[in-house]
């Protein structure tokens, strides 16, 4: 009856596989009107005048709706978006006006019968841009947008928001410095690019319901932004989602469904559906964060890290939404994983007129890792140490501190340096770090150490219910998604584990309904099984006792001398002594007819505990409820030739506390460590000079084919996580964080220059190389 | 109006789109065959494979004009055959299915290269399926389910 820790199959997997499973553009209903919207050619312009009146005669057309019409403006932390551009657009793909229409053919017709006037103005597309003197600004009226208090955006400039840490003392740690190494870092926003785009419809019944069906990560914010917006009582808000199609945090953001909803309310409630193209999935809705960072580290003599200055400017692009969250994130893990007593940060988001950023798998930590990783690489060299001998002697452990002055013990932390002597062995680093191989080719190696936490909501909640079937077998309902990440496969495993039942009489709901689901959070943040599953523990524990204790008043004993084992409650003293499940869970009658009980609903919840807010002026504070740490290397053969480079093979060793399903988290690593692989070596939007977004297709914006992928080796440590499930940390985002500066730090060697900026193309690698500069600062 | 005619998943099918109008669109909106799956509309991805004439290609570049008379199959009917049972079982034991987009073009994919070359080396799948995009995986354990499917489908193919 074992389940954790084996490899069970997803339980969704075949209705996934025939191609009968339901995302959201599948569904569709007689007389649903589509939606389709006109987005802007510029990256800054203002919008002198909009014409519509030839679009309204369009067959087909039932409304369109423009930013005049809805003065709201949105967003997780500055109210600052409008749903349609109001007075000007930020950036190219901006909505500026959407079209109801019976086809969505019809609506992208008369789309393109709107006519819009802009005025160009100054546009702000790097760091550089941004913070110069008199800068061109994206928000000039930021000082009217509502924010929550945890933000810091600067009035009349483009800074949407910065942390600061200041830990330690920086004059201790350059006295205490004998080497120091300085240098800038530089990556372009990209995508998440799910295989899914994004899609919402809408309906507004004549009761007020508002139903929405949506591919969202984040159901229940959904749900709070249309009452909060459109002052629609939360119980008429329902928000479905069903399989959602990948998710990578690209779809914690709430956009099209707000869209999609005054969509509806302009065709008097009616059903419209909203979907992206691809092209409006990378342009219009938003994308992955960019970045610009300078550190400079200082170290003793024999290799000790005594002080780091870290400046991060994330290219947040048009509007704040989680990408000031992201800044805060980075100030606060700043240093990865490594043992620093004096840190001063300065993490800045900026307002630039790119697509707006949100979260992306990692939240942060790919972000920040890149730069550090590739600085302890440098101090390495220049302290002529081996770089794993220098990590491990720095690596943080039980005792220490992170920039934030959270405390960490081995439940929180785990264990990196084994997990770095473990990649060290499963990379063969004995073999050397650079060899030369056939046709004087070079083989290099290269590794990197990652931590990541959650920056969680401090309260961030869940929920579960189970229910039972007359049989005995289990309903499980909560509001995790399925974005592919498997955690309602896991969810199982927790509940047979529990019930010592078999896995096939667990059924887990795959969609999740607002109306009937208990809340969760959202699903982000490699928290869902850490979250959801200690909810589920304590609704099997619940569950648990009310069969015991009616199974105790049957047998005559205490409900303490009974256990629940594969379908039965029995007497622990005389497992012969025993009830079917299915004679307790709806009650237990006697055979005079009289029953007794009811029916068993086990509930449980779980809240984040001992999270703090952060203080804005050093930033102390706790931001999650644990690090999963880990180490990871790569191998590669580059042609010195050609500056073309060959992935041989990839290694990740993780401490997740505990494997729940091994093959899901290997499968779950190894996904990650080939999106890490693709925003190392090729991903990366780029812009002609007017702004615009050049590679909107995939045939333009390359991702990682089959054949391209190098050997993986994937390995867990077990160090656990004592609050976890099973002592389980999170896992969905990790395999994608230290891949980067891996593979620059095994380039670099390669080439002999420090390559400090992504993607590592071969023409990136070339230009370095012959001493272009890396950032655009 | 001109009725174009085709065999759809077995049966003798017909549509009065206009012959520009995409295959892909044809087969989810007239005849509810989702599976079908629309990743980018542009023949990069192969979420949206379909037998055309026991030819693997992507429905969203075939305008359905050009398909008269053709044998159109989608996953909606290969997955009742004997051959999809293996593919499935292998794509679940090894693993390969994540958020799943991508899975019902990608087992038609593997389906094509396995009719074609029943013992595929690992350089052949590779090369055979090197027209499917999955942005979960990272590719190796749809690698492994199709070399699986090759092994204990021996026979089949």
């Amino acid at each position: 009856m074992d389940v954790i820790g084996k490899s069970i199959p997803r339980i969704e997997a075949e209705d996934k596989v025939t191609g009968r499973a339901k995302y959201t553009a599948d569904f569709s209903s007689p007389g649903m009107l589509h939606a389709k919207l006109l987005t802007s050619p510029h990256a800054h312009a203002r919008i002198v005048k909009i014409d519509t009146t030839e679009a309204k005669k369009a067959p087909g057309v039932r409304a369109i709706v423009t930013g005049q019409d809805i003065p709201i403006r949105v967003g997780p932390h500055i109210q600052g978006r409008p749903l349609l551009a109001i007075e000007k657009v930020r950036h190219h793909g901006e909505p500026v006006a959407l079209v109801v229409a019976d086809s969505e053919y019809q609506a992208k017709a008369a789309c393109k019968m709107i006519k819009v006037e802009y005025e160009a103005i100054p546009m702000v597309l790097s760091a550089a841009d941004a913070l110069k003197v008199n800068p061109s600004l994206v928000h000039p009226n930021l000082a009217s947008y509502s924010k929550d208090n945890k933000v810091h955006p600067e009035i009349n400039t483009n800074v949407a928001n910065r942390t600061k840490i200041r830990k330690g003392s920086m004059e201790d740690g350059w006295k205490q410095s004998e080497i120091i190494v300085e240098s800038s870092f530089f990556f372009p926003q990209s995508d998440h690019a799910a295989m899914e785009t994004r899609c919402a419809t809408a309906e507004i019944f004549p009761n007020g319901v508002v139903e929405i069906l949506t591919a969202s990560q984040a159901p229940y914010d959904v749900k709070k932004l249309i009452h909060d917006h459109f002052f629609v009582p939360l119980e008429k808000v329902h928000v479905k989602v069903p399989l959602v199609g990948g998710g990578f945090g690209g779809k914690a953001a709430v956009q099209l469904e707000l869209l999609a909803y005054i969509a509806s309310r302009a065709v008097n409630g009616k059903k419209v559906k909203l979907a992206n193209s691809r092209e409006e999935d990378f342009m219009t809705s938003p994308t992955h964060i960019g970045l610009d960072a300078k550190v400079k580290m200082g170290a003793t003599k024999t290799g000790q890290i005594m002080a780091a200055e870290i400046t991060f400017y994330f290219i947040g692009g048009a509007y704040s939404d989680e990408g000031v969250d992201i800044s805060k994130a980075a100030a606060l893990n700043c240093t990865g994983p490594y043992k620093i007593d004096n840190v001063w940060c300065d993490s800045l988001c900026l307002f630039t007129n790119h697509t707006y950023a949100t979260s992306f798998r990692g939240y942060a930590h790919i972000e920040l890792t890149f730069p550090i990783e590739r600085t302890i690489d440098l101090m390495a060299q220049k302290l002529q140490m081996d770089p794993i001998d220098f990590r491990l002697k720095n690596v943080i452990r039980p005792g220490d501190t992170t920039p934030s002055c959270a405390e960490l013990t081995q439940s929180n932390i785990g264990d990196v340096f084994q997990c770095l002597n473990r990649a060290k062995a499963l990379i063969h680093w004995e073999e050397g770090q650079k060899t030369v191989v056939e046709n004087e080719r070079i083989k290099v190696k290269g590794v990197s150490c990652f931590w990541k936490t959650s920056t969680s909501s401090t309260n961030a909640s869940s929920g579960a219910v189970i229910t039972f079937n007359k049989d005995g077998s289990i309903n499980l309902s909560c509001g995790v998604v399925e974005i592919g990440q498997g955690t309602k496969t896991t969810l199982a495993q927790i509940l047979a584990q529990r019930f010592k039942m078999d896995m096939g009489k667990i059924h887990v709901m795959m969609d999740v309904n607002t109306e009937v689901n208990p809340e969760h959070w959202k699903t982000v943040a490699s928290s869902s099984t850490y979250m959801v599953g200690n909810a589920v523990l304590r609704a099997a524990e619940d569950a648990i006792q009310q069969i015991c204790r009616l199974a105790s008043s049957v047998l005559l004993c205490n409900p303490e001398d009974i256990d629940v084992a594969e379908g039965k409650a029995y007497l622990k003293s005389n497992p012969k002594k025993s009830l079917y499940l299915k004679d307790l869970v709806h009650g237990y009658q006697y055979q005079n007819g009289n029953a007794i009980g009811g029916q068993v609903i086990g509930r449980g919840s779980f809240i984040m505990r001992h999270l703090t807010h952060i203080d804005p002026s050093t930033g102390k504070g706790i931001p999650g409820p644990s690090w999963t740490v880990g180490a990871q290397a790569v191998e590669v053969i580059f042609d010195p030739k050609t500056y073309t480079y060959e992935l041989k093979k990839a290694v990740s060793v993780i401490d997740l506390g505990k494997v729940l399903n091994l093959m899901g988290a290997t499968g779950q690593v190894m996904g990650g460590m080939s999106m890490g692989l693709g925003f190392a070596t090729r991903e990366g939007f780029t812009y002609n000079g007017e702004g615009q977004v050049l590679d909107t297709q995939f045939r333009t914006y390359k991702m990682m084919r089959y054949g391209e992928q190098p050997e993986y080796v994937v390995e867990f440590i077990e160090t656990p996580q004592i609050d976890g499930p099973y002592g389980a940390r999170g896992v969905g985002e990790h395999g994608t964080i230290g891949i980067a500066p891996a593979l620059a730090n095994a380039l670099s060697l390669a080439v002999e220059v420090p390559l400090n900026k992504l993607p590592l193309t071969p023409e990136t690698i070339w230009q370095t190389k012959r001493g272009e500069s890396n950032d655009s600062l | 109006m001109r009725v174009i005619k085709f065999q759809l998943n077995g049966r003798e099918v017909e549509t009065d789109a206009p012959p520009t109008a995409r295959l892909i669109d044809v087969l989810r909106d007239e005849f509810a065959y989702i599976g079908s799956k629309e990743g980018c509309g542009d023949g990069e991805c192969g979420a949206c494979s379909v037998f055309v004439n026991t030819l693997v290609q992507n429905s969203c570049l075939i305008p359905v004009g050009a398909i008269e008379g053709a044998e159109i199959m989608t996953i909606d009917g290969f997955s009742q055959t004997e051959l999809f049972q293996m593919i499935s079982e292998c794509y679940s034991e090894a693993g390969a299915v994540q958020c799943g987009f991508c899975i019902p073009g990608m087992v038609m994919a593997s389906a094509a290269l396995l009719s074609k070359n029943p013992h595929p080396t690992e350089e052949e799948i590779r090369e055979g399926i090197s027209g499917n995009l999955c942005r979960c995986t990272g590719y190796n354990m749809i690698v492994d389910a199709i070399d699986l499917a090759a092994k204990k489908g021996e026979g089949l193919w």
